[in-house]
């Protein structure tokens, strides 16, 4: 890309001394200095993502096909890592877990979203200072959520959600001590910073809802259920549709809050994809099958993405 | 105020009845100690002479400054420092990088034009998390250049500086500002880069608040990128920081508290002082991409 827009730019330097008006009339002089200066405005952007995106993308494309042996040079395996990353009993674990999570991060999130989003509608002052509260936990880094959740999960009975659990007459939980639990506590975590985000954007789609239907069927009689039912949320369904993939999106790459939470323990109880291919990448240095299971997380993104993409057209 | 039954989907502003009052404080209070409630427990926990190793609280006792003075023993400040040139070099590139290809973007016409579009909403496919691997070698020998970026806080910095998100954005906001501004400084003479300082970027100011609010909040979220970079302690930033600080025999959770409440503020009043903008750019770029 850069050698390209080399010649333009010389060329640019010569046409650019001209006065402006001779350049506007001397049409395809004018038309390439326009690339010129349009490619030079983008080079930084380009070079960037070239860098630390598209040659970080081709190189797992390309060591998933070896076996990576520093300094005795990669031997090439074919589809040997593919074949392990779809057999190997930890990755099978890592791909289920992956999914248990995103379906019900994404499905709680969404669903505890749209409560919040219908309970705090409005423009009331009350209401504006409530909707900031409550999105916090998003615009809070999240090596800070995981070490507060961290302690608020302490594991005995006179924890914090312990004892509110036992104002209920519940637990106590062993939360993310436990094989039983630490899932259900990993998802917890996950809805909280998530269901605000959410919110947000049902807000945004309430705002759009026509107000006139909902006089309508006032008028008509329908109650408020009815009215949720047959107006409000098919006006909604495009947001949903958007909010269901991209938390899914989200939910695929998920890592750092496992990472800090339980780096996929106890037992392997929520090991992810990612905390799985972290720790045989970067820690077992196999990088021919970390890269593998890097590929296969990639495409899974790109069928979800392809997805959203087709989401917005049919709306548009 | 008088709401009508009609304004919201459930119609709760106009239900005003002492019931109906009771428990709409019943459940905004609820919604507002779950979601901000553990974040209010760091706050008051931090300030709190010996913190209760299990249980967070909520209520002030026993003040004291003693976990920051510690805090600042187990070189907090250094981390803190760390997380602030990442953020502030990272923002500052980032923001530069964006208007400069959105100018192109938003006014240029040029063959590849779709295929640049095409290729920097697929970088938002390919989030650092997934690409952690192989980024870990690009970033000890960069291509061309070959560079070792690891244990350098530059390795946090340059590869933020461009995020698809706030190109998209910057992008579309400049297709909306009307051409004959620039047509007539085009007239009178200016070139392109003259145009871009000092006719299209003041325009583009309101857009300019969207990209730096979440480009703050996102870079100073960013763990796998130091994670990746960082070889000792001395380039950790906060948020990478918190893990080695979890625990310390002398004032038990006080060090961690106190600096997660310091990780945890300047997004904070970062977003509670640009929370217009945020929404706008939160709706702009779920819904319209």
């Amino acid at each position: 890309m850069t050698s390209t827009t080399a010649p333009a730019r010389v060329g640019t330097a010569a046409v650019s001394t001209r006065p402006v008006r001779a350049a506007r009339r001397r049409f395809s002089a004018w038309t390439v200095r326009s690339w010129g200066v349009a490619w030079l405005f983008l080079a930084p952007a380009l070079i960037i993502f070239a860098a630390f995106k598209f040659v970080p993308m081709v190189r797992a494309i390309n060591m998933s096909f070896f076996e990576v042996r520093p300094y005795l040079g990669d031997r090439w395996v074919g589809w040997d890592n593919y074949h392990q990353v779809l057999t190997d009993p930890a990755f099978i674990n890592a791909i289920q877990n992956t999914v248990v999570l995103a379906v019900l991060q994404t499905g709680g999130s969404v669903l505890l979203g749209l409560v919040l989003a219908l309970l705090l509608e409005g423009g009331a002052r009350h209401l504006w200072f409530v909707r900031t509260a409550a999105f916090l936990p998003v615009v809070t880094a999240i090596a800070v959520v995981a070490e507060v959740w961290r302690i608020l999960y302490f594991p005995a009975a006179d924890g914090t959600v312990n004892s509110i659990l036992g104002w209920i007459g519940l637990g106590p939980s062993q939360f993310l001590s436990s094989e039983d639990s630490s899932m259900a506590s990993v998802i917890a975590v996950g809805i909280w910073r998530q269901a605000p985000y959410d919110m947000m954007i049902i807000l945004a789609g309430l705002a759009g809802v026509n107000r006139d239907l909902y006089e309508a069927s006032a008028v008509d009689g329908a109650g408020t259920l009815r009215r949720l039912w047959h107006v409000t949320f098919p006006a909604l369904r495009p947001v949903f549709a958007i909010l269901f993939i991209l938390a899914a999106i989200r939910s695929l790459r998920i890592f750092v809050e496992i990472y800090l939470l339980t780096n996929g323990g106890p037992n392997g109880s929520t090991d992810v994809m990612m905390t799985l291919i972290f720790r045989i990448g970067l820690e077992r240095n196999e990088l021919g099958i970390a890269s593998a299971g890097t590929v296969v997380l990639l495409l899974a993104t790109m069928t979800l993405t392809a997805a959203v993409i087709l989401a917005r057209r049919r709306r548009a | 105020m008088t709401m009508r039954q009609t304004d919201t989907a459930l119609g709760l502003g106009a239900r005003n009845g002492p019931v109906a009052v009771l428990i709409k404080i019943v459940l905004y209070g609820a919604v507002v100690m779950v979601f901000a409630g553990p974040l209010l427990m760091l706050l008051v926990s931090a300030f709190r002479k010996v913190p209760n190793a299990t249980r967070l609280s909520l209520i002030p006792s026993d003040l004291t400054l003693h976990n920051f003075a510690v805090a600042i023993d187990r070189d907090v400040l250094l981390y803190l420092m760390n997380s602030f040139i990442v953020v502030g070099g990272g923002l500052l590139l980032q923001v530069a990088v964006s208007v400069s290809a959105a100018y192109a973007l938003a006014r240029k016409q040029f063959p590849g034009l779709r295929l640049v579009l095409l290729l920097i909403l697929s970088t938002m496919m390919l989030p650092e998390e997934i690409l952690a691997v192989p980024l870990s070698l690009v970033l000890a020998d960069v291509p061309v250049v070959h560079v070792n970026l690891i244990g350098s806080l530059a390795g946090m910095i340059i590869p933020v500086g461009a995020w698809g998100f706030s190109i998209l954005v910057m992008t579309e906001f400049m297709k909306e500002i009307p051409v004959e501004l620039e047509e007539s400084a085009r007239l009178d003479g200016a070139g392109d880069l003259r145009i871009f300082w000092s006719v299209v970027l003041p325009l583009c100011r309101p857009a300019l608040g969207v990209i730096g609010i979440f480009g703050f909040t996102n870079i100073w979220d960013q763990y796998v990128l130091p994670l990746l970079v960082a070889n000792n302690s001395s380039q950790f930033t906060l948020p990478l920081a918190l893990r080695t600080l979890r625990s310390d025999e002398n004032v038990g959770l006080g060090v961690l508290l106190a600096a997660a409440l310091l990780a945890l503020l300047p997004s904070i009043v970062a977003f509670i002082a640009m929370q217009r903008q945020f929404m706008n750019g939160l709706t702009s770029g779920a819904i319209k991409g």
